[in-house]
């Protein structure tokens, strides 16, 4: 074990996980967005964009994103559509993304009762105040461990960025580990910081899932 | 030019590669779901028990391998084993160890997840009116456990036929690499070609995984207790 070479690895592997960070941070809140809307079109079943939304959905739960970025990066530029590396892997974890936040949210909307629903209406309340102030905030509290476990997901699949040439994480090991032969310390290291990325996470995944049960079963 | 090199997609050969790359593809993702419904029952049913030791180190397990992306294991294995232990084994063989690494643990969640969700009454039940614990498990609690994971279970054969594409980082010729070669082969020819290669490829993912997906939501919704 070469611990100088680790100590002076370390500035190169922060810088990319900076990158991995923003990337994926991006590719999240995006996907939120993206998924919201999908699961709000479905929710309300509004004609013609539920099929879109639909075939969407299916099309992209079913498919690897290694192909989707690789027909981001590779593919479009032969139609005239050239994309860096960063914009076509945030673009592809959208679209990864995207449906698995959307059905999340969806069952969390469907699990806040219809009368919730009808009482806000008869309350006086708009279609749109009723989604805003009554059953979004539930169902994303009730959607939240699904939220959060898909966020490590997404990030975890910031791996393959490094195959369409972006700096992240992988991409630096991989350089290493043709450039210097010193296996075990590349590993220890790229191993070191996904962990230091993912473990806080997955402990709120955890904590938010306990609290979540709490609240259901009153225990 | 009026080359957009869909010409690329007219030639039989074409069709003959991907259809042999996806050959490799399914054997992989095959072998790998074979081994992790094995492992993952034994894992599952570890996990279920009373048995701290068992319980704490399917949970390491089951951690190490949601928090450790699959392509950092796949690198790990590959290019690890043979320095760390002088290990010298095929690229197929570390590919379906790392999957079959991944998939029993999540499989094994899985069977802990549908064991656990049979209400302890059951047992309760089954004992007095008399059965034995063997009994209880073959006759009570297996063929409601089986019904509660199957479902999800074939969701996660996508999951596996998803997870397959990595293979080709790791040198193997799967259907991508192959699209990839096809690519590079005809560069010159049809330099519009990477497109609809891509987008054969994407497709044929998703003509494989979209049935396996429909018929687990088929079954959980003809199944729901």
């Amino acid at each position: 074990m070469d611990m100088n070479f680790i100590l002076d690895s370390i500035p190169i592997y922060g810088k990319a996980a900076w990158l991995t960070l923003w990337t994926g941070a991006a590719g999240i809140i995006l996907s939120f967005v993206t998924g919201f809307i999908c699961a709000l079109v479905q929710y309300f079943k509004i004609p013609y964009a539920r099929r879109v939304v639909g075939m969407y959905i299916e099309l992209s739960r079913n498919t690897p994103l290694l192909i989707q970025l690789y027909f981001l990066y590779f593919g479009l530029p032969k139609l005239g559509v050239m994309l860096s590396g960063e914009t076509c892997a945030v673009i592809g974890l959208t679209f990864l993304g995207g449906s698995y936040m959307a059905e999340a949210i969806r069952s969390g909307l469907e699990s806040v009762e219809a009368i919730q629903f009808q009482s806000g209406l008869s309350l006086g309340l708009s279609k749109s105040q009723v989604t805003r102030y009554i059953i979004s905030p539930q169902a994303f509290l009730t959607a939240m461990p699904a939220l959060l476990a898909n966020a490590v997901f997404l990030i975890k699949e910031t791996s393959l960025f490094s195959a369409i040439a972006v700096k992240d994480l992988m991409f630096v090991a991989l350089y290493q580990l043709g450039n210097v032969y010193k296996t075990e310390e590349i590993f220890l290291i790229l191993i070191g910081f996904y962990l230091l990325i993912l473990l806080p996470l997955t402990i709120i995944a955890g904590i938010a899932e306990r609290r979540m049960q709490r609240v259901k079963y009153g225990v | 030019m009026s080359n957009t090199g869909f010409e690329i997609l007219l030639n039989s050969k074409t069709w003959l590669r991907l259809i042999e790359g996806l050959w490799v593809t399914l054997r992989i993702s095959l072998i790998t779901v074979l081994i992790s419904v094995v492992l993952g029952l034994i894992l599952g049913i570890i996990a279920s028990r009373k048995n701290l030791f068992g319980r704490v180190l399917c949970r390491v397990h089951l951690e190490t391998v949601r928090i450790v992306p699959q392509l950092v294991l796949l690198f790990v294995a590959f290019f690890g084993l043979p320095r760390l232990y002088n290990i010298q084994i095929s690229a197929e063989s570390v590919a379906i160890m790392v999957f079959a690494f991944w998939a029993s643990g999540e499989m094994g969640d899985l069977v802990r997840g549908a064991i656990i969700s049979i209400p302890p009454h059951q047992t309760q039940s089954g004992l007095a009116l008399g059965l034995a614990n063997r009994q209880i498990f073959t006759y009570i609690i297996l063929p409601q456990t089986v019904r509660r994971l199957i479902p999800p279970a074939i969701n996660l054969i996508t999951r596996v036929v998803k997870t397959t594409s990595l293979v080709s980082l790791i040198g193997m010729v799967d259907v991508f690499k192959v699209g990839k070669q096809i690519i590079d082969f005809n560069r010159f020819e049809y330099p519009g070609g990477a497109f609809w290669i891509y987008a054969v490829i994407f497709f044929l993912y998703f003509a494989i995984c979209y049935p396996i997906s429909k018929l687990s939501r088929r079954l959980e919704k003809r199944w729901k207790i």
